[in-house]
């Protein structure tokens, strides 16, 4: 197995397990947390294939990941901020309770 | 690829288990940090040495920070009391493992077709900077625009309304 | 391969040798093993060095403070354990060493342990890329700085680790705030950092060292003789200050107020850590310091490159360390709010105008116009701003509030 299969493989992966958190876990927050394993997954998966592709130099990939880590934290930013926005008014972050339109 | 990959993809994993399967959220949070932590060593590894080190001041020095300030403000460090996985759980776990299936067939199936250039990138933070200005300042100010407005986005959500608060 | 006998060591004792002398003594050493293990032997007899060096200027350190602060105080320090006191490094170090290690029955142990431990570890790595004389630099990085503000980005996670998980509300009080400081100054010390940045046009630090080793005449070209140099030095004094939660930023500790902060749950051994972790911060934050304005490891005046340049960096280190020993000792504690409004109000449009200020040197050619346009509009601007931002208190009669 070439180390770029191995690198995407352990990206997959990750990929996975950020999916599976943001998908069954009860806490807003943590699916959050869940989205932001997706996004770092996708980001090994940019440098993998910058590092091993061709014309490393025109540093496509890096750039590419580099704008991701900046638009994943503002994205951190305003999700939490609005996590904090829907507790001030449900006064809980259960999932499971704030699935009435109302309110 | 250096020995170093096995044991920090582990610990990344490893990190990512914990961030979604521990009960206590603020140990999750701190699980995840480890996961961002091991994801910077492996982009050492890739001898991506600005994306490495962007990724810690990034992710471990403020999206975990904005983690944990989120959890404490919103009363997520006291144990939920009917448990902590959806109802829903195993439709999300079948979905997660089927995304997964497929991500892996593909990536076994075009081994033999993946690139492999073996030659280390001579990249130097001196090249990043031009290229930042040069090809890329188109993104560079609309990331820029993105930054100052989720700032201030994420301030208005936020804030505290003086009137008609409940 | 160097074979060193006394007498060939001590004829090779010139200037530049002495400058030299720790390079020649590790190279030495190393040529005693097979080649293959010797560039892992010498990263090793470097790391050993440094985390040997470091906690004994901690524990020099820590001396100077308690005398220093009590000279300040019109008292005397510690001086009864060996004369004038010089041994209370030791019977400190005991203490802490014999001390019971007391933790909380509803603490998170695992995460309690690890606290410090993230701490010292986190501190130790930023020292890898500090010049700390010619030649003399653990890591030579191309983006060294970015590696050292990534690891004081890092302290923040230890910090809330130990305010956490000691269940105690003195303690995650104490964190919170020292974490809603530590970001704020962060920014600030980045922002400081960057115009050097520009200037030197490289993220690593020896190259911004060589960039300030040159001399015109006999004065260097350090970049704190510089209008935009010296509005960022003291910018980046204040924020260094802050991040290392001294006083007059020591809010998080305030010993008089929330007993100990995130210490507080914290004894024996792992305390002696969190002290050692600070301490260490506050060297590598001056070394830092020392590098970007201060020349590094270069002489002041070009005939005094006699003295080792190793010498020089440790003596700029510990005129930082006196200074803020002196700071301590002089100026009240400031509050949250004042401390934050402070950050964000006043010292960050600061550092932005010095970036632009920055770009104009840059961009003005050399001559003398250049240094009157810039330190005109700095000038004018911390007028400005401080008048600003004095304007703002409202200062009405006094009005009561009583819990009704």
């Amino acid at each position: 197995m070439t180390p770029l299969a191995s690198y995407l493989l352990v990206a997959a992966l990750l990929f996975a397990i950020g999916l599976a958190g943001a998908l069954t876990r009860r806490n807003a927050i943590l699916v959050l947390i869940g989205i932001e394993l997706m996004l770092n997954a996708a980001n090994l998966n940019l440098i993998a294939f910058w590092r091993y592709g061709p014309h490393p130099e025109a540093l496509t990939g890096m750039m590419f990941a580099i704008f991701s880590i900046a638009v994943a934290a503002a994205e951190a930013a305003v999700g939490l901020g609005l996590v904090i926005a829907i507790y001030r008014s449900a006064h809980t972050t259960d999932l499971d309770q704030i699935n009435r339109m109302k309110g | 690829m250096s020995i170093a990959f096995y044991p920090l993809a582990v610990l990344t994993l490893a990190g990512g288990l914990g961030a979604v399967l521990l009960k206590n959220t603020v140990h999750c949070a701190l699980a995840l940090s480890v996961a961002f932590a091991g994801l910077a060593l492996l982009f050492l590894t890739l001898d991506a040495q600005f994306a490495g080190f962007a990724q810690i001041l990034v992710y471990v020095g403020a999206v975990a920070i904005l983690v944990v300030f989120a959890i404490l403000l919103t009363k997520g460090s006291e144990t939920p009391e009917s448990g902590i996985f959806s109802h829903t759980w195993f439709v999300g776990l079948i979905i997660a493992a089927g995304v997964f299936a497929v991500l892996g067939w593909a990536v076994l199936q075009s081994v033999n077709a993946l690139p492999n250039e073996s030659a280390v990138p001579a990249i130097t933070v001196h090249d990043i900077g031009n290229a930042l200005v040069g090809r890329y300042v188109l993104p560079l100010e609309i990331v820029a625009l993105l930054l100052t407005a989720a700032t201030i986005g994420a301030v208005i959500v936020a804030l505290h309304e003086k009137e008609g608060a409940k | 391969m160097f074979v060193a006998s006394p007498i060939s060591v001590a004829s090779a004792m010139s200037a530049a040798n002495l400058d030299q002398i720790f390079v020649i003594l590790k190279n030495w050493l190393v040529a005693f093993l097979p080649p293959f293990w010797q560039p892992i032997a010498g990263v090793i007899l470097c790391v050993v060095a440094i985390v040997g060096l470091y906690p004994a200027l901690f524990a020099i350190a820590v001396l100077m403070e308690r005398k220093g602060l009590g000279r300040m105080q019109n008292r005397y320090g510690p001086n009864r354990v060996g004369p004038f006191g010089l041994f209370q490094p030791v019977a400190d170090g005991i203490k802490a060493l014999i001390k019971e290690d007391v933790v909380p029955f509803n603490a998170d142990h695992v995460v309690h342990f690890l606290a410090p431990l993230v701490l010292v570890v986190v501190v130790f790595m930023s020292l890898a890329v500090l010049p700390m004389g010619r030649n003399m630099v653990l890591v030579d990085m191309d983006s060294g700085l970015l590696f050292f503000f990534a690891m004081g980005a890092s302290v923040e996670l230890s910090i809330f680790m130990a305010g956490w998980s000691s269940r105690n509300k003195y303690s995650l009080l104490g964190a919170m705030r020292a974490i809603a400081q530590m970001v704020s100054y962060e920014l600030v010390l980045l922002l400081s950092s960057v115009v050097v940045v520009m200037i030197s046009g490289s993220l690593s630090l020896v190259k911004i060292v060589d960039a300030q080793a040159t001399y015109s005449g006999i004065f260097p070209h350090w970049y704190v003789f510089t209008p935009w140099g010296l509005a960022s030095f003291v910018i980046f004094v204040i924020a260094s200050t802050a991040e290392t939660n001294r006083s007059p930023f020591d809010l998080p500790e305030g010993e008089s107020e929330i007993v100990a902060g995130y210490f507080t749950e914290y004894s024996g051994f792992k305390f002696a850590l969190f002290f050692l972790g600070e301490y260490v911060e506050m060297f590598s934050v001056a070394g830092l310091g020392t590098t970007l304005f201060l020349g590094g490891w270069s002489a002041p005046l070009s005939f005094l490159g006699v003295i080792p340049s190793w010498l020089w960096f440790f003596l700029k280190v510990e005129l930082w360390i006196c200074f803020f020993i002196w700071l301590r000792g002089t100026l009240p504690r400031l509050r949250q709010d004042q401390l934050m409004t402070f950050a964000w109000k006043f010292v960050l449009p600061f550092t932005l105008l010095n970036l632009f200020v920055t770009a104009l040197w840059r961009f003005m050619g050399e001559g003398w116009a250049r240094w009157v346009v810039c330190s005109v509009i700095l000038a004018a601007a911390y007028v400005v701003f401080g008048r600003l931002g004095l304007a703002r208190r409202h200062v009405g009669p006094r009005s009561y509030r009583y819990a009704e």
